[in-house]
């Protein structure tokens, strides 16, 4: 046990009438050592290299990037690194090599909470909204970093996904699946983020619900704001990309549009199935 | 510096505080805090066998420690005839139909389908069975209570040898360390700190409140010791002729005497449960307890039954409590219900095991020494800042009346900084776990 | 007649004193289960901070007696309890920063915290007794009743008398104005949204740019009011003693952990329940019997006590077992705050 940090140490103890269980885990792990520039997009993650705490790298000069009004997917087979270069760009990782850019701004050294005051939307695979909280109350949690008025915004939202209104005072918990992605996406949108990185939209939910979510997101995408997701569903995400990452081991093996993608034949034989 | 020097280092440093005391003080509170210390180091034991090593949170030490007390009052003393005539046997037909009543309504739970009925018997089960239980059981507890009550009003012992109510102190303890564990432990998630939080109010309530148990806030005093009596002593020629032999007088010598007699005692138990609980944690069982700890979901997916190791660690710990209660109960010479409070029975035992470090037997040890020396010197110390600090001020200013008359309780004050300062500083403690 | 009777000893004997007392209880389980809420552990040192507020609420209500300042037939405590209230939120604050900051940046476990609060807890009574003893403290002046038994007993005809005390009434008064306005905050205001959203998921929480500090020191203001004015009601009511704050713990966190920890609403039911519970087991029910049953022959001969007060621990304890075995989560599935 030595070595770790001893405040950490709760002795296995899970006792909850005393202690309750979960908290953060949203590192900060913002800096590189070594800067790279080897691409232009409006936000790009550049030659990044680099993993969790002290651990082995996971990533090894994975570039991905994503300009206005595109959709830009990573995908891969699983632990290629896909979660991880997504977080990496959000500065979740303890990158050694490579930078972050938005808006040719470096952003390398920010925090995820500084970043998402820049403008960058974060949508998490798990756990991505207020549970406890109403759909309109997890929107306006949202806002929370604006100082003007967001009653626009919201309407916007509301329109982009009438559910949501129908739903408004409703506790966020008690939705569908692929409802309470859509409270996810649009608590992501209140901040009118310059750029919106969704992790595993469709994880878990049902083909039908996925079509929908997929509708949503490119109807999200034709407001002109750029998309960076990564997908498990490769094939579908694909089809609506127009860009794609095919991530293997950290690493950049493939990668060009949505269409050339599904037409390389390598590409449909390692990781779409044929 | 070497682990092992530096260890030792610390338990001379306990050691010398020890004879600092008595050569400043007097060799009889210096002998005081030994045995004390001795007894707060098994009992730090017990609540390191639970935290340190299983990562369990028992609040409830002061609840082992009141059975372990009981127990040597149930053992010990000299069993009143009159009383069991009065009243005796019905007491016991009553306690064994409120326990019937509770083996029957969890029979019927545990046998009927899932409904309404299944709660509607349960209920009505438990509140006939109420009602029985105290028209069996009031009437002897009256009959027992009124039996001179100014001199007994109970039931009496079993007049066996004390000594014999240190592992009944730790079996009484363990009975009860089973319940709370069956029900608290093995839930969805544990619920140990507030049941054990409770169950210590609820034991120390019945010892207080019982007088035909163990008379209540009444004391039971004068308990038979097991070493000579101080008066029996200086009556004894020999020894008046050997103390004198070495320039001593009889009267002080024979009270130190008396003491060393104990602390031989509690050096035996400790040094025994020391080496138990060492061998316990070297041991195959001890090797999972902590692999549990470290890691339950891989230790269950190994097959390990976790529940069961938690309930076992538990109750072993609270066993160890259970002693060391008794072995304090025989220390005191008499049991009073009245002086079981929390802070001191529960929370500094916590300290003790902070402080020395969780997870270390060692460390207990030291932990338990340490912080009872100071819980008994912080007040002298206290007393002697304050006349320092006061030393200004007139004689009838009301603050410094007031300060004076607070020493006491800079104790916790004490104890609560040194907790903080530990935890902040020294999370591991003083002797780390390896 | 006899009916009547018997509503109003139950009345009398159970239902008011049991309101009075569920209401201390209910708010300081809220405290309680706010800290659970938002720091996520149990605060072991709850029922001395109560002890504390309470206790500068008394320094506070001396000095302004000894002014010659009072509230009319309503106690001098009332005056005093917003100053006990920022003293209260003043200690809160400083362990706060001295204490309990430093583990937040450690991202200690929660259990590290129940621990340091245990510290915490031997400082604040220390401190408690330190300052004011460990006597029996009565503070309350003022009308001693709303309504008398005798003037009740004249004013409707009836044989039993109904009094209630002008503590009791201030205790559900006060106690109705802080629930109410506890939860216009929590569920009306931005900054008490985003202490639920805090409580609820902390990662999105930072997320969304809510500053976690700002949150936590919310939470120790809103504690520090709730643990005061509950010590304050409870001290009001009964006596103020430093070690019967002490040993409040446990009905307060049965009352917490029975509604549900992490859910107010959970709070204040497991308040009322748990005092019902120890009012009406530890009651004397022979008086109200007495008017229930036709023939004299059929009285109860003993008093129809089911446990002596000194087990009123053991009530808040088996509830507590019950729901816990029954309904793990307790009865408002607590999450959050």
């Amino acid at each position: 046990m030595s070595g770790s940090n001893p405040y950490q140490d709760d002795r296995g103890n899970k006792d909850r009438t005393i202690t309750r269980e979960g908290g953060a885990e949203l590192g900060a792990h913002p800096g590189t050592g070594k800067v790279m520039a080897t691409s232009e997009a409006f936000l790009v993650g550049d030659s990044m290299t680099g993993g969790y705490g002290k651990g082995p790298d996971i990533l090894h000069d994975c570039t991905v990037a994503v300009n206005p009004g595109e959709i830009a997917v990573i995908v891969g087979p699983n632990g290629a690194g896909k979660s991880t270069a997504m977080k990496a760009v959000f500065g979740m990782l303890d990158l050694r090599q490579g930078s972050v850019r938005l808006d040719g701004e470096d952003i390398t050294d920010l925090s995820p909470q500084a970043r998402v005051v820049r403008g960058m939307g974060f949508v998490p695979q798990n756990s991505n909204i207020f549970t406890s909280l109403t759909v309109e109350e997890n929107l306006e949690m949202g806002a929370f970093i604006r100082t003007d008025d967001f009653s626009g915004t919201m309407a916007q939202i509301y329109d982009l996904f009438p559910i949501l209104k129908q739903k408004r005072n409703q506790a966020a918990g008690e939705l569908s699946g692929g409802q309470r992605q859509q409270v996810a996406f649009g608590r992501a949108l209140m901040t009118q983020p310059k750029v919106l990185m969704l992790d595993e939209p469709t994880a878990g939910v049902s083909p039908i619900v996925m079509d929908e979510l997929f509708d949503r997101i490119i109807e999200v995408a034709r407001t002109g704001i750029p998309i960076l997701m990564v997908e498990q569903n490769a094939r579908q995400a694909l089809e609506i990309a127009d860009k794609g990452y095919v991530l293997v081991q950290g690493a950049n093996a493939y990668s060009g549009t949505g269409k050339e993608l599904l037409a390389d034949p390598e590409v449909r034989k390692s990781f779409l199935g044929g | 510096m070497s682990e092992s020097v530096k260890n030792t280092l610390l338990f001379v440093i306990v050691a010398a505080l020890i004879v600092i005391t008595g050569i400043f003080q007097s060799w009889n509170t210096a002998l005081f805090i030994l045995n004390m210390g001795l007894i707060s180091a098994i009992m730090s034991m017990g609540v390191n066998l639970q935290w340190g090593f299983a990562g369990l949170f028992n609040v409830g030490v002061m609840g082992f420690i009141a059975l372990g007390g009981l127990a040597v009052v149930l053992i010990s003393m000299p069993p009143v005839a009159e009383a069991w005539a009065a009243g005796g046997l019905r007491i016991l037909l009553g306690l064994a139909l409120g326990a019937a009543t509770i083996v029957a309504a969890i029979l019927t739970y545990n046998r009927m389908p899932p409904g309404r009925n299944r709660v509607l018997a349960m209920l009505v089960l438990l509140a006939v069975g109420f009602f029985v239980f105290r028209a069996v059981f009031d009437g002897g507890v009256q009959a027992v209570e009124s039996v001179d009550p100014s001199a007994t009003g109970y039931l009496g012992g079993m007049g066996l040898p004390v000594l014999l109510s240190w592992p009944v102190g730790g079996v009484l303890a363990a009975g009860a360390a089973w319940i709370i564990g069956k029900a608290a432990l093995g839930l969805r998630s544990d619920y140990l700190a507030i049941a054990t939080l409770g169950i210590a109010e609820i034991i120390i309530a019945v010892i207080k409140n019982e007088d035909w148990l163990a008379r209540g806030v009444k004391n039971v005093s004068n308990l038979p010791r097991p070493v000579p009596d101080e008066v029996d002593l200086q009556n004894t020629p020999t020894f008046v002729d050997q103390v004198q032999a070495i320039g001593m007088d009889p009267v002080p010598a024979s009270s130190l005497f008396v003491k060393l007699g104990y602390s031989v005692h509690f050096v035996v138990v400790l040094v025994i449960i020391f080496v138990l609980a060492q061998l316990a944690l070297k041991s195959p069982w001890g090797r999972m307890m902590r692999a549990i700890r470290d890691n339950e979901v891989a230790a269950e997916a190994m097959g390990k039954d976790v529940t069961r190791r938690h309930l076992q660690v538990f109750i072993l710990g609270s066993a160890v409590c259970g002693i060391g209660g008794a072995m304090m109960t025989t220390l005191d010479g008499q049991l009073t219900p009245g002086t079981y409070q929390p802070l001191r029975f529960t929370f500094l035992i916590w300290v003790m095991v902070i402080v020395g470090g969780s997870g270390n037997n060692l460390g207990a040890v030291l932990g338990g020494f340490l912080i009872w020396f100071l819980w008994v010197q912080v007040e002298p110390i206290g007393a002697f800042l304050m006349t320092v600090l006061t030393s200004g001020m007139a004689d009838d200013n009301a603050l410094k009346l007031h300060l004076i008359d607070s020493v006491a309780h800079m104790r916790l004050l004490t104890m609560g900084l040194i907790l903080l300062l530990m935890l902040r500083f020294s999370p591991r403690g003083l002797i780390p776990e390896k | 007649m006899e009916f009547l009777n018997a509503i109003v000893a139950l009345s009398n004997y159970v239902l008011i004193p049991a309101i009075a007392y569920g209401s201390q209880l209910s708010l300081g389980a809220l405290g309680v289960t706010l800290i659970y809420g938002i720091l996520r552990f149990s605060n072991f040192a709850h029922g001395d901070t109560m002890a504390f507020g309470t206790m500068v609420t008394i320094l506070v209500t001396w000095w302004f007696q000894s002014m010659g300042i009072s509230f009319g037939p309503l106690p001098t405590a009332l005056l005093a309890l917003p100053l006990g209230i920022v003293g209260c939120m003043a200690l809160l604050l400083f362990t706060d920063r001295v204490v309990y900051r430093f583990y937040r940046a450690q991202k200690a476990k929660p259990v590290i915290l129940v621990i340091v609060s245990m510290g915490v807890m031997f400082v604040l009574n220390g401190l408690v007794r330190f300052i004011i003893g460990t006597d029996d403290q009565r503070f309350a002046d003022g009308e001693r009743f709303i309504i008398t038994a005798g003037d009740f007993k004249t004013m409707t005809g009836l044989d039993e008398g109904m009094a209630i005390k002008t503590t009791q009434g201030i205790t559900v008064v006060v106690a109705v104005i802080a629930v109410a306005l506890l939860f216009w905050f929590l569920n009306r205001t931005r900054t008490g949204k985003s202490m639920r959203a805090y409580s609820d998921n902390e990662d999105l929480a930072l997320l969304s740019g809510i500053n976690p500090e700002r949150v936590v020191m919310y939470a120790w203001l809103i504690v520090a009011a709730l643990a005061t004015i509950a010590g304050v009601l409870y001290g009001l009511d009964k006596t103020f003693r430093p070690f019967v704050y002490f040993q409040l713990l446990l009905p307060v966190f049965a009352a917490a952990i029975v509604g549900g920890l992490g859910s107010p609403l959970g709070a204040i039911a497991g308040g009322f329940i748990i005092a019902f519970s120890e009012v009406m087991v530890t009651y004397a029910w022979k008086k109200v019997i007495v008017y229930l049953v036709p023939f004299e022959s059929l009285e109860p001969s003993g008093l129809v006590q089911l446990l002596s007060t000194e087990y009123k621990f053991a009530v808040s304890f088996v509830i507590l077992l019950i729901v816990l075995l029954f309904r793990p989560t307790g009865l408002f599935r607590g999450k959050s705050v």
